[in-house]
């Protein structure tokens, strides 16, 4: 199936464009980014404080089976425009991926459509292309820790 | 055929990322990497069949049996590339949009 989701990131630029058309009015896209419940759901991840508007900010946190943190990230609004913009910085904790800026625009197609562009600029070229990698490697140590399951298992 | 696009249909999945791995260390018989996992073995040889295909893993014939090996070179060449980030990024839109479609404002 063809993804809906478009990635235009330029050889030896430090930014991406990531864009996507859903089926919902754009009320109801701007809000599964600004309500910490429904941010949630679709992130998988656990939101430990919201505040949305201009000088707010987020923190974000997920947890592997164990209790343990895998991933920790936070970051502050410039900018919070219900329908239309959300200017944030975004920052994963302790890891050497340094600070984003993400300019993510709302905007709306028909009365059930819309269109998400997101914006993102990195701190340099290397970073960005480190972050592209991530799922990658994430997918990897995944399956390594479901392998160490099964043969802890068999034991 | 999309070539491209099955590699990563290919890592998309938990068992091949395992097979994968596995393979990473040390070449290994149909046998005995099947031996590992749960799954019915025509499954694995399924998924070696798969990951064989778009040249993930290399087989090697010794005397009468086939070992597998990974293939680092298109291993790396799948690292580089930006779908398995979109592919994370389209999982998630995925989701937010079937939850906003059933969001009722006054729950």
């Amino acid at each position: 199936m063809e993804l809906k989701t478009r990635i235009n990131a330029e050889n030896g630029k430090q930014e991406m464009v990531i864009t996507r058309e859903f089926n919902l009015p754009v009320n109801l896209l701007f809000k599964a980014f600004s309500e910490p419940e429904l941010i949630e759901q679709w992130m998988g991840t656990k939101v430990l404080m919201f505040d949305g508007k201009k000088y707010g900010g987020y923190q974000i946190e997920t947890r592997d089976p164990k209790g343990n943190v895998a991933f920790k990230a936070s970051g502050v609004f410039h900018e919070f425009k219900a329908d239309e913009k959300i200017t944030r910085t975004f920052e994963m904790e302790n890891t050497p991926f340094g600070v984003q800026l993400e300019i993510c625009e709302f905007e709306s197609l028909t009365d059930d459509t819309c269109k998400l562009n997101m914006h993102v600029v990195y701190e340099s070229v290397a970073q960005r292309d480190e972050v592209l990698k991530l799922p990658f490697a994430q997918g990897i140590n995944w399956a390594h820790s479901r392998l160490e399951e099964m043969m802890s298992k068999l034991k | 055929m999309n070539l491209r696009r099955d590699v990563f249909q290919a890592i998309a999945d938990p068992t091949r990322r395992a097979i994968l791995l596995l393979v990473a260390s040390q070449s290994l018989t149909a046998g005995a990497i099947a031996a590992n996992f749960d799954t019915a073995r025509p499954t694995v040889s399924k998924h070696l069949q798969i990951l064989t295909e778009c040249e993930l893993l290399q087989q090697e014939q010794t005397g009468r049996e086939i070992h597998y090996h990974i293939n680092a070179k298109k291993m790396k060449e799948v690292a580089d590339f930006i779908e398995p980030f979109r592919q994370m990024w389209d999982d998630r839109f995925n989701k937010l949009e079937a939850i906003m479609k059933n969001y009722k404002p006054n729950k």
